[in-house]
């Protein structure tokens, strides 16, 4: 947790905490955190009633045997915690969700860089038009891009058999290749945000550092990985850490496409987390998964914001501008 | 001199070339599902069931759009703009004033309450439906938009990229107002906001796109048939008629022309505010 608010408050200056009152009279420091208070209590209101406390009530159901029927709760300690372990179907879904995290966010990452990196330094118009073609698919909406591209799936009528004259062949209803099927379109659902990033990081590197270093004689390449990849670093764990999160709650796609199956082959924890409160109606153990759910997502973070903040970070001289 | 140029950034014009060549080919790729979505609202049946395609509808017909509007396709279109512009609306009002707070006054627990929101910023939401649906049916809000809309705007995100854009509001202006005795609204309406601006049109569009496409939040808290959203409608016309491919692109063309068209309309702000939210951490 503290990790994850680390990642997007990196930035914030540290000092300012310890010195937030200093010269301030307190009097003064009074009638500001009144002021501010007021000032955030509309925001606080909603944060508060519809995101912290269902929060809590989520943890504090995590821990008992509940249903539709409320008078039958009891409490269940860790039973459903640990139930997650012996659960064939949980741990198929654990796998699966792995797998898309793994295939997906090391692709996205590489494949976004390699086109702003293209387009970084073309001129406005052709430089907006690449980035809104390629946030189209996010835009469009998840629903309206799945039912089409069940449609290209078709057995029968869809457009990929047609072109690669296979007719009949169901790819959504193959174990084998329904997982990639909608890996591949979480992929072009999810470039759109980290090109758009990565075009903001690539020109707000220091051109001027890059010119000397070509005068130098630095190769591309050598530019690339000793000049603009420290700079844009930051960027960088900020699109990983949101394309996990995307990855991992990806949910629309599966209920569309597949409803998990074919036999069980692309129900991931998200899935299956629905599943158990729509179809089995087994509140506490949703609300335990959804828990679990939640600290592996902190526990990637965590992993991905020791791994990528390199030592050299703060020496490359980096600073963020505005642009 | 050009050579020398070329040289000096590494970069050969056959290579750059090629890399416009393949990144048009994607570029049709990722353009093409929205072409065949609105492309396929307007062929018939027979011509989508055919074992060939047809890249361009010959023989153009409305009776997908007939169809489409025998069910009360209108209406979830209705709640749809209902449900993104209420949660557009209060998101922009109480983020931007509690991201005035966060960045510009000193006071006790902002520290706390930035990790709060921060944290609660990577979590994924569909955890919190069941609590969230349990309180929505004490509140008497099941099956109402409302229940969609308050936990959006509740969602911290837009109090984070306030923040972020209120921090480049110089305080000496700030000060001046006071001493000049302004009030605390009056300076935030008269100097803060109008120097925000381009932050709240980012948060403003970010908002509308996202509460149009949230999916998993309207499956859950909406449930009756006149309460649907467009996103809700055509999910379940999949489900109900999974063959009648027409009737589903046409349902789909409904859901993206609109989101589409505000999305390039307001192209700027949008990429502006997602490098912001993230770039000035």
């Amino acid at each position: 947790m503290e990790q994850n608010a680390a990642v997007n408050a990196q930035r914030k200056p540290r000092k300012e905490k310890r010195s937030q009152f200093s010269g301030m009279s307190k009097a003064l420091v009074r009638r500001e955190t009144i002021s501010a208070y007021l000032f955030l209590l509309p925001s606080l209101f909603f944060f508060v009633g519809f995101v912290v406390f269902p929060m809590i009530i989520c943890v504090v159901y995590s821990f008992l045997h509940m249903g539709l029927n409320s008078s039958a709760t009891t409490f269940a300690g860790f039973a459903n915690y640990i139930r997650m372990f012996q659960d064939p179907v949980f741990i198929k879904g654990f796998w699966n969700t792995v797998l898309i995290v793994v295939v997906a966010v090391p692709t996205v990452t590489a494949f976004s860089l390699w086109v702003s990196s293209a387009i970084y330094q073309m001129n406005a118009l052709t430089r907006s038009f690449f980035r809104c073609v390629f946030y189209l698919p996010v835009v469009t909406g998840t629903v309206a891009v799945t039912v089409v591209w069940k449609w290209m799936f078709n057995p029968y009528n869809g457009l990929l058999n047609q072109i690669f004259d296979s007719v009949g062949f169901d790819w959504l209803g193959n174990e084998k290749t329904a997982i990639w099927c909608i890996i591949m379109i979480l992929f072009t659902t999810s470039i759109g945000q980290p090109i758009v990033l990565y075009v903001a990081a690539l020109g707000n590197v220091d051109q001027s550092l890059i010119e000397a270093a070509q005068v130098d004689g630095a190769t591309k390449l050598q530019v690339f990985w000793k000049i603009k990849w420290p700079q844009i670093m930051p960027t960088t764990l900020y699109i990983l850490i949101i394309t996990t999160i995307n990855s991992f709650q990806c949910f629309a796609l599966i209920q569309l496409l597949t409803s998990g199956g074919p036999n069980g082959s692309t129900s991931t924890i998200m899935y299956y987390i629905f599943d158990t409160v729509y179809r089995y109606q087994d509140f506490g153990y949703a609300n335990a998964m959804g828990v679990v759910l939640a600290l592996i997502i902190a526990v990637f973070s965590a992993i991905q914001f020791k791994v990528t903040k390199s030592d050299n970070l703060e020496a490359a001289g980096y600073e963020y501008r505005e642009k | 001199m050009n050579i020398a140029k070329s040289k000096l950034s590494g970069t050969s014009p056959g290579y750059k070339v090629v890399t416009l060549i393949i990144l048009f080919v994607l570029a049709i790729l990722f353009l093409f599902p929205l072409y065949w979505i609105i492309t396929g609202s307007f062929k018939d049946a027979i011509t989508i069931n055919a074992r060939t395609p047809q890249w361009f509808p010959l023989k153009p017909t409305l009776q997908n759009y007939v169809k489409l509007f025998k069910q009360p396709a209108f209406k979830w279109l209705f709640n749809t703009v209902f449900m993104a512009v209420g949660s557009m609306i209060l998101t922009c009002l109480s983020a931007s004033l509690a991201g005035y707070a966060l960045a510009k006054k000193r006071f006790y627990g902002r520290g706390v309450l930035f990790t709060l929101i921060v944290c609660a910023m990577a979590l994924p939401k569909q955890v919190i439906v069941i609590p969230l649906l349990q309180e929505m049916n004490f509140l008497h809000l099941a099956n109402n938009l409302w229940a969609v809309i308050l936990p959006t705007v509740g969602w911290p995100f837009g109090v984070f990229l306030m923040k972020q854009f209120s921090e480049t509001t110089p305080t000496e202006i700030l000060e001046a107002a006071r001493v000049d005795g302004s009030g605390e609204l009056r300076t935030f309406f008269s100097i803060v906001f109008p120097m925000i601006k381009p932050g709240v049109g980012a948060l403003a569009i970010f908002t509308f796109v996202n509460s149009w496409n949230d999916y998993f939040l309207q499956l859950i808290m909406l449930t009756k048939r006149e309460v649907w959203t467009i996103s809700l409608g055509i999910a379940r016309l999949q489900g109900e008629m999974s063959s009648d491919f027409g009737l589903i692109m046409a349902g789909a063309t409904l859901a993206a022309i609109p989101i589409v068209t505000v999305f390039i309309v307001f192209q700027k702000y949008f990429t502006q505010g997602i490098a912001m939210g993230a770039v000035k951490g």
